[in-house]
């Protein structure tokens, strides 16, 4: 027996690399390399050295951006966890049309573009949009509330976005729930509010973090959104970086803040993966 | 013992809360599809098909989608092609170093869009193939090809390995027992991937905007550009066909499931 596995080893070994090689070999040539391409123009443009990473970390300018993108990321993501924590908990213990409902709001929003969902929001927020001029018809307001091309706008939008990434984790985590410890639980006299504070709750924290992970990271590297529905007047470091490339054409400042917040993401990556087990978040 | 009224519709009231926040953005296009203005407003009474008639004749808007429909399609086939042939690799391999070739495969769907987007304009205009179709063509394969891997290793992890056995012993080749007992098997896997990358190309617009500028124009390019300027109401009337036929898909997947 075992020398029948050793003799087809190498045969196969040759045959899987085959299977295997043209996605690697494409994602070397078209991603890796060139992502160490884009950590050498950190620190060869415009000149050699670190001068590009010292501006980002002395500049008012770009700190004032940054703090500004982590105060929205993480806004999004309470917001979003908390939304996608109701969403999961009716797609999994609701009743069946109820579950289709949830699923339905769900998905729908997760399959359609980022840009039409921007547009949405547009439509409704803008000072002649929905929300506003219904308010002014009914003469609740007089003026137009200011819900867009702001950092409000902006959370909104960035909220609907990324919900549905939140969801998935937690229905997965919640499907993973025994629930004989809560009829248990019950069966002892807890109350539904101990029920669900003591025990569900904890249950479910890996799915909260894990959520709350995914969306803030996520949201960090967006700019779609933001440029829409903040009108260039809320600059996150993504959108920050865009504008260093595309107008200004500073290479060497955006692939240093592009590395900055790469090693930002992995640090982060690092931590969470020290608490939750991803690979459980997926079932 | 009667429960107040409030706390026991509390729960599904929030619930469908959601549901409305979801869901708002998506219904608001409707009716600003059909006004009659040249400019992005309600129908006050008066309604109008023209911004879908524009739709069917503005050369800018369909050489648009035509660009996308091209680009997805290509994008679609190439990513299926080689994410089935890496997804059948690791599951004959079963070895354990195929962890970190999967991890490599799914990374471009982990690092920040952004970085991703530096990277493939990096890539572009060193391969001498920025603003040309095979550039984007390449790029969004990058992108789209963990979702593919996903989906397939999803697939392929439902197959009894016994599978690949009973066909080795009954004499099929490796070539063979992949193309006569694994793909069949998954099929679906195989379908599901296809549409995720179609999908994944026909919206993707930040990566596109680093890896075009003037010659290859995706309809997603166009809305970016028609939001950021001038508001057309042509994108909503696009809007409410998407979300007609995503609405449609997800209303016919559901109705299926139990």
């Amino acid at each position: 027996m075992a020398t029948a596995t050793r003799r087809t080893r190498p045969r196969r070994l040759s045959i899987w690399a085959f299977y295997i090689a043209p996605l690697i070999l494409l994602l070397l040539v078209s991603y890796f390399i060139p992502l160490l391409g884009v950590f050498s123009w950190s620190v060869t443009e415009p000149e050699l050295g670190v001068s590009q990473y010292l501006r980002v970390m002395t500049d008012p300018g770009i700190h004032s951006i940054l703090l500004r993108t982590l105060r929205i990321c993480a806004l999004t993501a309470v917001f979003s966890v908390f939304l996608a924590y109701l969403l999961a908990w009716h797609w999994v213990y609701g009743p069946p049309l109820r579950r289709k409902i949830i699923a339905f709001a769900v998905l729908v929003p997760f399959w359609i573009s980022v840009l039409i969902r921007a547009f949405g929001w547009l439509a409704l927020l803008r000072p002649q949009g929905i929300i506003n001029s219904t308010l002014t018809d009914v003469g609740l307001i007089s003026d137009p509330l200011p819900l867009v091309r702001n950092e409000l706008g902006v959370i909104i939008g960035m909220v609907h976005f990324m919900t549905p990434f939140a969801v998935f984790p937690l229905v997965s985590v919640m499907r993973q729930v025994d629930l004989r410890i809560l009829q248990a639980a019950s069966g002892l006299g807890a109350r539904a509010f101990r029920r669900f504070f003591e025990i569900f709750l904890p249950l479910t924290l890996p799915g909260i973090i894990g959520a709350f992970f995914i969306v803030f990271v996520f949201a960090l590297g967006f700019f779609i959104t933001p440029a829409i529905l903040g009108g260039g007047r809320v600059v996150m470091i993504a959108e920050y970086i865009y504008t260093q490339m595309s107008q200004t054409a500073n290479w060497g400042l955006g692939a240093a803040l592009a590395t900055t917040l790469l090693g930002f993401v992995l640090l982060m990556t690092w931590i969470v993966s020290r608490f939750v087990d991803f690979e459980r978040l997926a079932k | 013992m009667k429960r107040p009224r409030l706390t026991r519709y509390l729960p599904a009231a929030a619930g469908y809360l959601g549901v409305c926040f979801m869901l708002l953005p998506l219904l608001a296009v409707v009716p600003i599809s059909f006004t009659p203005k040249r400019h992005l407003s309600m129908p006050d009474g008066d309604y109008s098909l023209r911004h879908y008639a524009e739709l069917l004749t503005n050369q800018v808007w369909q050489s648009g989608i035509l660009t996308s429909v091209v680009v997805g399609l290509i994008v679609a086939a190439i990513t299926t092609v080689i994410a089935v042939l890496f997804a059948v690799g690791i599951w004959y391999a079963k070895s354990r170093y195929t962890r970190l070739l999967v991890g490599a495969a799914l990374m471009p769907m982990a690092v920040p869009p952004i970085i991703s987007a530096l990277t493939l304009y990096f890539f572009t205009t060193r391969a001498s193939i920025y603003d040309s179709y095979p550039g984007v063509i390449v790029a969004h394969t990058v992108l789209a090809i963990p979702y593919a891997v996903v989906t397939l290793l999803v697939a392929l992890s439902q197959i009894d390995p016994n599978l690949e056995r009973a066909a080795r012993n009954l004499g099929a080749s490796l070539t063979q027992t992949t193309c006569l007992v694994i793909l069949p098997n998954i099929r679906f896997g195989i379908l599901a991937s296809f549409t995720l990358a179609f999908v994944l190309s026909w919206e993707e617009i930040s990566v596109t905007l680093f890896v075009t500028s003037l010659d290859v124009i995706t309809l997603p390019r166009l809305m970016w550009s028609g939001l950021r300027e001038s508001i057309d109401p042509i994108i909503a009337a696009i809007a409410v066909v998407v979300i007609a036929l995503s609405a449609l898909c997800a209303l016919i997947g559901l109705r299926k499931e139990k």
